[in-house]
């Protein structure tokens, strides 16, 4: 059987409309009109979602891919806006939609008191339809209008708050930094279309890059003459430039952590669980490309490794909830780009969606921690929490576990298979890789029960100002105003979210645990993806680990004998140790590693040597361009041979003196000279 | 319909309106309604035309000839193929929007402005219509004067300076383009475009012309290094008189590669191509960085148009290194086919952005970014209009500005990686300029305490920018209309490209 073409287009329709509802009629339908509506869009997207993978998994579907209006047609070079539902898509589908939920819901509770209520519920409406049309594209040209709205929708987001300089400078600065990758991006599209078969369409494209009759691995180019590259090293490798950017690699990361400027139900669905993972489901999806060039797969496992490792390591040091769970996301969408470096693209796509759980979980926990707290971010002024908002406190503990890989929890599935398959791969980088993907353990471990000790645990770091205080309370309606509060002074003790807020806790927290164990054995060793992801024999590092896998059960209780659990429980303690027993060790050891402190705590100078180089950099350029050139140089040559003529003509006569007069007569003067000399240059040289 | 002479019902009506609304439109609101009359019957007239034009077969259609001078053989000639159907229906849809949007800030000389308007837009569609090179050079010089005018007597403090930097740039450019018409009659007998294009001319008569149209359209367009009258001009004009230069009037630059350059002088055009592709390439970076630093929001869109102009010329010239050097014709009609969507785009996508200035300058009488600043608080739904056009700006798919941008790097890729790869840096200068643009002005808090007092858009400006909008959207989510409409004019103009003269 096939999917029905009107089905997928309602799952895709349905947030777009919601979206058109709340964005343009919000004051008319009010703020039930507004969540309500686009609460049943998605959720009508989410279940029709679930429906298409059930049918493609068990239901004996087959992939659908087709076509449904021609985007334009010049010559022999088409684009279209197509369908392409497969397994992989129809996962993807299952974890946008389903996360948007939860955001949905949660959203109601989380900015209850925003007056740009229903402007946010478009807006995440809109965000679902554009990630959905990314990743149902069967397409280039589609991949790359989901690829830039979905950037549109997180530019308004970030900059939801658009009266926060920081949040419209964040927004503008997510906004440039990812096109720096789509820069890339877009060759790579050309590249795609000059070279895999004249076409934007996937099948096509994957067809030619598969056919051994063409070989595309030996064919080669030379952008540099003398220097021959693989046509496939050059495609890949500007099409993963795109993923650095949406996926927020190194050295493109710098947008992520800004981005938290945003609300925090945006941080969970967007800078989290879907659209940055958008780069590892691209580079999933090209598999067939990327399998062609060993120097792009290592240059991929390079960036990251690195990515893995250095921007976790940022994350201990950070004192704003948000941004170590932020921070922790880079290292994670490290993990996923090593596991595609070392061609273990299921692996990547596996961690892709577990994670997307669990981090969206953490997301929102923080958020529900932010609420209680009187929209303080900063965790040295919490601490002790959890008596007062246990639902919170448990899940994001769950969530915590999952992060860490404690075994048999659904993070412990996806990031070992990682691991071992780095393990497991001979490409030149994987020394490294597997090097940064083992530290990277420990740091997870340290950043995420860091987190928990000092949001939760401990004494208490903050004062509760009883009611009475003259305080006024009309600020409460808006976010913007919180900042008066002296830090860590709260008007009232904090206490647990309302339901709409801890029921999307609570069911991202199931998947949390379990979707990994129930999922591992098809996914990764199984069948699951079929022909979605292509994986060239000799790169199969997952097929060799498959044979020692022995279900889900064998390989958590054989995790606990494996290097990662312990490097893992080497990070819980030393968290635990310094976070929950000995704070003031924290200050000793800050003090005592003032240089890697420093280096940490300003991110390795990323943001200031950007800062420094490209936008002021660009600014002096600029004005250098303007008055030196368009100024200094063009218009005092055109100023000068006009006030040339216009000298002559003040000597030939010296009757007028009007401005105006001048420049007409010297004007027509030079018009007759230039005629005259044109005349007789151009007969001379026709003759 | 056939029968009727339809390219002179659209040239000769909005300017036989104009006379009328001079002579009866002493009083400013009948001047502005009649005006609005003449250009909605103007872009009702243009519908015929669109729907008429029989795109699969090509070539041109709606053939008018008469013998004008006999002497020299000169014809008022018209005709129109899928090109200039698709200029003509974007002059009468934006002289609409103009017209409209001057009911509001212009209150001086009302019926001579609306006149001077109409008068222009039956120019420019006869620019676009012309078959015989003199009739096309004649309206070609005479649409300098309404705008002339319209700089000169509805600008701000420093037109005088303006108008004649504009007037003098873009006639000693024409000048050139005459002298060549002249030659080229010289050697043919006739100023008919198609026996131009069919005429033997060696290698140097080639160059020769080649350069003499070069500086005459590089001029209009306006290309790097011509390009200083541009921003001056649209300082000091009125927002109509912007929205008209900026959507229409550049774009009879690029008509005339296609029209002069191209069929005319393709060997020079080959060999010469490089000197285009490098200024389109210097403006991509250049003026993107010029842009970049601009304090009047104004001349920081009159630069962007000229760094998304240089796509107009890229495209064309790269189409001649695609078929001639690479024999591959599918991405030459992918270039040129760029270049004329870019074309369209940009009359949308620059219109509505000097549209949105002159909402902005018609409440505080500022151009400057520095005296706005939060606007979307006070003015929500031009916010929304502002950071949607911001956004085709940019290229964003979805919109207009994609479409043109993406098929000419699409196809300047076939020819050479770095070309594209320059080309492409729009994506991130055309960002930053665009979006601080937008950070500074629409976002934040209301700083000016003028600011504060700002109305949102009325019906008036909602009509405006609503079409502009459907426009920008339309072309970006369905551009297949328009590429269909054109697709077999540009067949006609690459096949042409093959055939060597020399």
């Amino acid at each position: 059987m096939t999917l029905d073409k009107n089905l997928l287009l309602v799952i895709v329709l349905a947030p777009l409309v919601g979206a058109v509802i709340a964005g343009l009629f919000g004051k008319r339908v009010g703020r039930v009109g507004a969540h309500g509506v686009t609460i049943v869009g998605v959720a009508l997207s989410c279940a029709l979602s679930m429906h298409v993978l059930y049918q493609l998994v068990w239901g004996g579907a087959e992939t659908f891919n087709e076509n449904l209006y021609t985007w334009f047609q010049v010559g022999s070079t088409s684009a279209n806006i197509g369908f392409l539902i497969d397994r992989l898509t129809a996962m993807m589908m299952v974890v946008v939609t389903f996360v948007s939920l939860m955001v949905h819901v949660y959203t109601i509770g989380y900015m209850a008191d925003d007056d740009g209520y229903q402007r946010f519920f478009s807006y995440i409406a809109l965000f679902t339809f554009s990630m959905l049309m990314l990743v149902m594209s069967n397409n280039f040209l589609q991949l790359f209008f989901g690829w830039e709205a979905v950037g549109l929708v997180s530019y308004l987001l970030i900059g939801f708050w658009f009266k926060r300089p920081t949040a419209i400078f964040a927004n503008m600065k997510a906004f440039i930094v990812n096109r720096v990758g789509d820069f890339g991006f877009l060759l790579g599209i050309a590249g795609v279309l000059m070279w895999f078969g004249g076409s934007l369409d996937y099948g096509t494209v994957f067809a030619h890059a598969q056919d051994p009759a063409i070989d595309m691995g030996a064919r080669s180019v030379e952008l540099i003459a003398g220097h021959p590259w693989q046509v496939a090293t050059v495609v890949c490798i500007c099409l993963f430039i795109g993923a650095m950017g949406k996926s927020a690699q190194v050295p493109l990361h710098v947008w992520l952590p800004d981005s938290m400027e945003g609300p925090t139900p945006i941080s969970a669905l967007i800078h989290a669980a879907t659209m940055v993972t958008a780069g590892i489901f691209m580079v999933a999806r090209m598999s067939p490309l990327f399998e062609l060039s060993e120097t792009a797969l290592t240059f991929v496992l390079v960036i990251g490794a690195t990515t893995a490792l250095f921007t976790g390591l940022i994350g201990v040091v950070q004192n704003d909830i948000k941004r170590v769970v932020a921070y922790s996301t880079l290292s994670q969408l490290g993990y996923m780009t090593v596991a595609l470096g070392v061609s273990a693209y299921s692996a990547g796509v596996f961690h892709l969606m577990t994670h997307a759980f669990f981090k969206a979980l953490l997301f929102l926990g923080a958020g529900s921690v932010i609420i209680a707290m009187h929209h303080e971010q900063d965790m040295r002024h919490m601490g002790g929490l959890r008596k007062y908002m246990p639902v919170t406190w448990i899940t994001m503990w769950i969530g915590s576990l999952a992060l860490a890989g404690a075994p048999g929890f659904a993070g412990f599935y996806s990031k070992d298979a990682i691991i071992e398959a780095v393990g497991e791969s001979h490409r030149v980088g994987a020394g490294y890789a597997y090097f940064c993907v083992l530290a990277g353990v420990f740091i997870t471990a340290l950043y995420s029960f860091r987190l928990l000790y000092m949001t939760f645990h401990g004494k208490e770091r903050f004062v509760v100002e009883h009611a009475g205080h003259a305080h006024g309370h009309e600020h409460h309606a808006d976010h913007d105003e919180h900042g008066h509060h002296a830090p860590g002074h709260l008007e009232h003790a904090p206490k647990e979210s309302p339901w709409v807020v801890t029921l999307p806790l609570v069911l991202l927290a199931i998947p949390s645990v379990v979707i990994g164990f129930l999922t591992i054995g098809s996914m990764l060793f199984g069948d699951y993806f079929g022909q979605a992801i292509f994986v060239r024999e000799a790169n199969n590092v997952l097929g060799e680990l498959g044979h020692e896998f022995h279900g889900a059960l064998a390989m958590a209780l054989h995790g606990f004998s494996q290097p990662p659990f312990w490097i893992a429980l080497a990070g819980f303690a030393t968290a635990t140790w310094i976070w929950l027993f000995q704070p003031s060790v924290a200050d000793k050891a800050e003090n005592a590693l003032r240089p890697l402190h420093t280096l940490l705590a300003n991110k390795y100078w990323f943001d200031s040597l950007y800062q420094a180089v490209f936008a002021r950099g660009g600014v002096a350029l600029g004005r250098g361009l303007w008055r030196g050139g368009d100024a200094g140089l063009i218009d005092r040559a055109i100023d000068g041979s006009a006030s040339f003529i216009d000298q002559l003509s003040a000597i030939v006569r010296r009757v007028q003196s009007g401005y105006l007069y001048h420049y007409a007569f010297a004007m027509i003067l030079g018009l007759i000279l230039l005629l005259g000399g044109s005349w007789w240059l151009f007969t001379r040289i026709a003759a | 319909m056939a029968q009727w002479p339809l390219l002179s019902v659209l040239i000769w009506l909005p300017i036989a309106g104009a006379i009328l609304v001079l002579a009866l439109g002493r009083d400013p609101r009948v001047a502005r309604w009649l005006s609005v009359l003449v250009a909605l019957a103007t872009l009702a007239a243009s519908i015929p035309l669109y729907l008429g034009y029989d795109a699969p077969a090509g070539g041109m259609q709606f053939i008018e000839s008469h013998a004008w001078i006999d002497a020299l053989k000169v014809h008022y000639a018209l005709a129109a193929d899928g090109i200039s159907v698709a200029l003509i229906v974007l002059t009468t849809f934006t002289s609409v929007l103009v017209i409209i949007g001057s009911w509001g800030p212009i209150d001086k000389r009302v019926s001579q402005y609306m006149a001077a308007m109409l008068a222009l837009e039956g120019m420019l569609i006869g620019v676009f219509a012309a078959t015989d090179a003199l009739l096309f050079y004649v309206f070609f010089e005479a649409m300098l004067i309404p705008m002339f005018i319209i700089i000169g007597i509805w600008g701000g403090p420093r037109r005088v300076y303006a108008t004649l930097k504009f007037f003098i740039y873009t006639f000693l450019g024409s000048i050139f383009m005459l002298i060549g018409l002249i030659y080229l009659h010289m050697k043919t007998g006739e100023f008919s475009l198609q026996a131009f294009a069919q005429a033997p001319l060696g290698p140097s008569e080639q160059a020769w012309l080649f350069f003499a149209f070069l500086i005459a359209f590089a001029i209009k367009v306006p290309m790097w290094p011509v390009h200083t009258w541009l921003p001056d001009a649209h300082v000091e004009a009125p927002t109509g008189g912007s929205v008209i230069l900026a959507a229409i009037m550049l774009k009879v630059g690029g008509y005339g590669f296609i029209r002069f350059s191209l069929p005319i002088t393709p060997d020079a055009s080959q060999e010469y191509a490089w000197v285009v592709i490098a200024m389109s390439l210097v403006a991509v970076v250049y003026i993107g960085y010029v842009a970049l630093v601009q304090d009047d929001m104004k001349k920081l869109i009159a630069y962007s148009s000229i760094a998304h102009m240089a796509f107009v010329t890229l495209g064309l010239f790269i189409a001649l290194a695609l078929v001639r050097v690479h024999g591959n014709p599918d991405a030459a009609r992918l270039g040129v086919q760029g270049a004329m969507v870019q074309m369209i785009s940009h009359g949308f996508v620059s219109g509505a952005m000097f549209s949105c200035i002159g909402v902005l300058y018609d409440r505080l009488h500022s151009r400057m970014i520095r005296d706005y600043g939060g606007v979307v608080n006070v003015m929500p739904w031009f916010g929304a209009f502002f950071v949607l056009f911001a956004m085709a700006n940019c290229g964003l798919p979805g919109t207009s500005g994609f479409v043109g941008e993406f098929m000419v790097i699409l196809a300047a890729f076939q020819d050479n990686f770095w070309i594209a790869a320059v080309a492409a840096f729009t994506l991130i200068i055309g960002a930053a300029y665009t979006l601080w643009l937008v950070k500074r002005v629409i976002f934040g808090e209301v700083t000016n305490p003028k600011v504060a007092k700002f109305e949102d858009l009325d019906a008036r400006e909602w009509i405006v920018l609503g079409s502009f909008a459907a426009a920008v959207l339309a072309v970006g989510v369905y551009p297949k209309p328009l590429t269909d409409l054109m697709d077999s004019s540009v067949l006609q103009i690459v096949n042409a490209l093959m055939l060597s003269k020399a």
